[in-house]
């Protein structure tokens, strides 16, 4: 039945894919979504579960996975993401200067084309945390992607040649773009990354069709230019509504105020509302910005066609440790104490889970899904955390032992939601950090008085744990220790089957349901990606990764940063390196492909 | 996502080093003083070597019979950790004393931050605590001790603006360190919490009518403005640190009269001070 209805897509894909510029309603993503012979979105589909119905590998015989080929993507920074299967074409994207492969399925892995775009390479001294790339989409017969240099291009899916390009960002002021963004009808939504240079956040959309900017929002500001829908948190007016991109800010400090948008984007059709949410206010320096900082932090659902945003939640109001919101929104109905709930779950940097009502923004759950100290819960009523106020960092002032650290209680690795089950597999760290005031720094001739950061492991030693997380009541149900922080995806498949990498560099296949260890295989560079399945022309189901470590945490091995400074990389050094990462994995991306013996 | 930049200029100034590094290979190193300099930063050090650590390094340099040659690097991120601590050069001009990544020698020079504004506006504005403070159009240097004095004092609002301290010549030219001064002097802001030197040496190219007060140290109370500078070297590196602090010592008048032309504003040395009052 599944396999026939495959055949069926296949067919409706096929031939719009190949007369190219006249694709029809069979080659939207919203309906590719659902042929799980494909993997045509970032996140398999619009609720982000990344979930597959293949049924070929199942725990009995996954012991059986060997790589059916692999291939090296050229560049050696850290590799996020998934690549896509769209018909029986597989799209592989690298880190800087984010190369992009075509592979034919078809043809044994042929190369049909590669494209690296024109980059402004003063976008590489300002990048945050490794020049990574964390994906690309698809839709009617495009490729469309974006830049480290913040630009959003889109290109023919059949042939690689550039159809339009615009610029979202400016290098030169810190703006650069690392995530994927989301093709929703005929608009590519796309965000902007540079927090740490006051980049004041936005999400745009483009006309697929054009590259014409339809609309953006910004994250902090005036309501007009933040696009307040008329019952903006009417469900939940204590979230706050008018005004309050400008009031909980000093004068004009939401100018740069940060909020930017580098994570992953969910949709709903039926609600016809997109997911995103924004990372952590600007200035570093929490004394300089009192108030709210109205809207970093925060979860917001908007109308993908109009921008309107119809509720927004801040998570965590006047941010003092860099727990970037940015993380994914997972759609589910799920049913939490006997009644059905369309739900909107996610795993925040500040260490809680949250499950919503993605109707309208009202608070289900939030659980410490990770060990934190900052907060020691959420109040159900106002949607605030209850602060311990002694892990508020301040400048110049030590405080010790905050958990979850600034990598947060989970970073940009994206978890993934089996129906199945119903149960979450989320990838998560464990580590808490010391602010420690310093004699004095320096910079450009002018010396001062500055907070370094110490990283160090979490309760128990190991730095991370893939856990399984029942939303409904916010508890885990298992868990599996890793020595190094679980920084790469998770996918989930019917059969029980979840996979997920490791950045010491081993594919692990786990059971959905007790958490067994069912097969590893160890790859060539550390897994910071988020593995994905599909069919391939053979009717064989594939699963691929890619290998190639990274990220925040990774970047004193992919830079080989010296191990001197317990500091550098904003503390990741001395932990990454005491941790044994360095003799655990070393550079290089590459997309892994594994098959059935 | 997040904070000062990582990567730093590794990838674009590689070539440079290289280049650099060679170069260092076949010349006589026991006779230059290999100095790390920011190639576009006065009033500090640029590649014309017109600057403050420039005139001083070849004073230093000439005094223990060497030359000077020169690393560049912009002084942000990066430096110690991929030019000093990788041997490309191996002295730190104007670094504050206590700056733990290096070792630093005695210092040679003590300043602060400073509060300016024009002496034809009639303000007698000598402390943070001046209620003035809270009217007058403030330009500060973000993440600067006086930036964080003026949180303290809930001075944040709208009369606040700010100016970047991590300058980069490369891609923030526009927001190079005299700015402030300069939109000091064109009277867009009231009153300027800057870096001493940069104040003082700017003021004095403009020849414009400027008060610097020097803002009251005050550690204890978690205000502190004044600095001691030094030079740093590689930790581990006694020797040249050893051979510096004597060139210092032996050089102190011709010191004083380059930090006086660049118009630094001086505070007394903690081993004057100590000297001059006995409280330190």
């Amino acid at each position: 039945m599944r396999l026939k209805s495959f055949v069926v897509s296949i067919v409706a894909v096929f031939l719009p894919v190949a007369a190219y510029g006249q694709s029809g309603p069979g080659d939207d993503p919203m309906s590719l979504q659902g042929d799980d012979g494909q993997w045509v979105l970032p996140a398999k589909n619009y609720a982000a579960t990344r979930f597959s119905t293949l049924n070929k590998i199942t725990p009995e015989n996954v012991t059986h996975l060997k790589v059916a080929w692999s291939m090296s993507t050229g560049t050696n920074q850290g590799h996020e993401g998934a690549p896509l299967v769209v018909g029986t074409t597989m799209y592989v994207h690298s880190s800087y200067p984010n190369n992009i492969f075509a592979i034919d399925l078809a043809k044994d892995g042929a190369i049909k084309w590669k494209y690296t775009p024109k980059q402004d390479n003063r976008a590489v001294p300002v990048a945050c945390c490794d020049l990574v790339n964390r994906g690309l989409n698809y839709s009617h017969g495009k490729i469309l992607m974006s830049t480290l240099d913040a630009q959003v291009i889109a290109l023919d899916a059949n042939t690689g040649k550039e159809l339009w390009k615009v610029k979202n960002g400016d290098p030169t002021k810190g703006e650069t773009i690392t995530s994927a963004g989301l093709v929703v009808k005929d608009k590519y939504i796309v965000g902007i990354s540079g927090g740490e240079f006051g980049v004041r956040g936005h999400v745009t959309a483009y006309d697929i069709n054009s590259g014409k900017k339809v609309w953006r929002a910004y994250s902090t500001g005036p309501d007009e230019e933040l696009m307040l829908a008329p019952d903006f948190n009417a469900a939940n007016p204590h979230y706050g509504q008018k005004g309050l991109g400008t009031s909980t800010w000093q004068g004009d400090a939401w100018k740069r105020g940060g909020g930017t948008t580098w994570g992953w984007y969910s949709y709903d059709p039926t609600l016809n509302l997109f997911y995103y949410s924004t990372g952590n206010p600007g200035t570093w320096n929490p004394d300089q910005r009192p108030g709210d900082n109205k809207w970093s932090m925060t979860i917001w659902a908007r109308d993908p066609d109009t921008g309107m945003a119809h509720w927004g939640y801040q998570m965590t109001p006047h941010d003092a440790w860099d727990y970037d919101g940015v993380n994914e929104s997972i759609l589910a109905d799920l049913t939490i104490a006997g009644k059905k709930v369309q739900a909107l779950v996610h795993f925040d940097r500040n260490g809680f889970g949250y499950t919503l009502d993605r109707t309208n923004g009202t608070l289900l759950v939030a659980e410490p899904f990770a060990a934190v100290n900052w907060a020691k819960s959420i109040d159900k009523k106002t949607g605030r955390p209850v602060e311990d106020i002694t892990k508020r960092t301040k400048q110049g002032t030590v405080t010790k032992d905050i958990c979850p650290n600034a990598m947060g209680g989970k970073d940009q690795q994206p978890a993934a939601f089996s129906p199945k089950t119903g149960l979450f597999y989320v990838p998560t760290n464990n580590m808490c950090m010391d602010y420690e005031a310093t004699e004095v720094k320096y910079t450009a001739g002018a010396p001062y008085v500055g907070a370094n950061v110490l990283m160090k492991p979490g309760p128990g030693g190991q730095l991370g744990e893939l856990i399984a997380w029942d939303a409904t009541t916010g508890k885990k149900v298992w868990g599996i220790k890793e020595q190094q922080p679980a920084w790469g995806g998770v996918l989930a498949t019917t059969t029980d089957v979840v996979f997920y990498g490791t950045m010491d560099g081993w594919f692990k296949a786990v059971h959905a349901k007790t958490g067994k260890i069912l097969w590893k295989h160890k790859v060539g560079s550390g897994i910071i990606g988020a593995p994905m399945t599909f069919l391939g022309p053979n009717k064989k189901q594939y699963v691929a990764v890619y290998s190639g470590v990274g990220g925040w945490f990774g970047l004193p091995v992919s830079l080989d940063l010296p191990p001197n400074d317990p500091y550098a990389a904003l503390g990741a050094v001395g932990l990454a390196y005491k941790n044994g990462l360095d003799k655990a994995t070393t550079k290089g991306g590459t997309v892994y492909v594994f098959e059935l013996e | 996502m997040t904070r000062q930049a990582i990567i730093a200029r590794w990838l674009a100034g590689v070539a440079v080093l290289l280049c650099a590094h060679a170069g260092r290979a076949v010349a006589d190193e026991a006779k230059q003083l290999q100095v790390c300099g920011d190639p576009n930063n006065l009033p500090f050090s640029n590649e014309k070597l017109e600057g403050i650590e420039n005139k001083i390094a070849d004073v230093i340099a000439k005094d223990l019979g060497m030359t000077v040659a020169y690393t560049w690097w912009p002084h942000q991120r990066g430096l110690v950790k991929r030019v000093l601590n990788t041997g490309h050069c191996d002295v730190m001009l104007g670094i504050p004393k206590g700056y733990d990544p290096v070792l630093w020698t005695k210092s040679y020079y003590r300043t602060g931050y400073v509060l300016a504004y024009r002496k034809d506006r009639g303000l007698k504005v000598r402390t943070l605590d001046d209620p003035l403070l809270k009217k007058l159009k403030i330009g500060v240097q973000v993440n600067t001790p006086p930036h964080d004095a003026l949180g303290k004092r809930g001075i944040v609002g709208d009369n606040v603006v700010g100016y970047q301290l991590m300058f980069d010549s490369n891609f923030h030219a526009e927001d190079y360190p005299g700015k402030l001064v300069e939109d000091l002097i064109a009277g867009s802001i009231d009153v300027a919490l800057v870096w001493g030197p940069i104040a003082g040496y700017f003021a004095k190219k403009k020849a414009a009518p400027l008060e610097l007060v020097l803002l009251e140290d005050k550690p204890e109370s978690g205000n502190r403005f004044a600095f001691d500078i030094s030079m740093g070297v590689r930790k581990g590196n006694q020797e040249l640190k050893g051979k510096l602090e004597e060139a210092l010592a032996r050089r102190h008048d011709e010191i004083k009269h380059i930090l006086d032309d660049f118009g630094v504003p001086l505070l007394p040395a903690a081993e004057e001070k100590a000297r001059g009052n006995g409280a330190r």
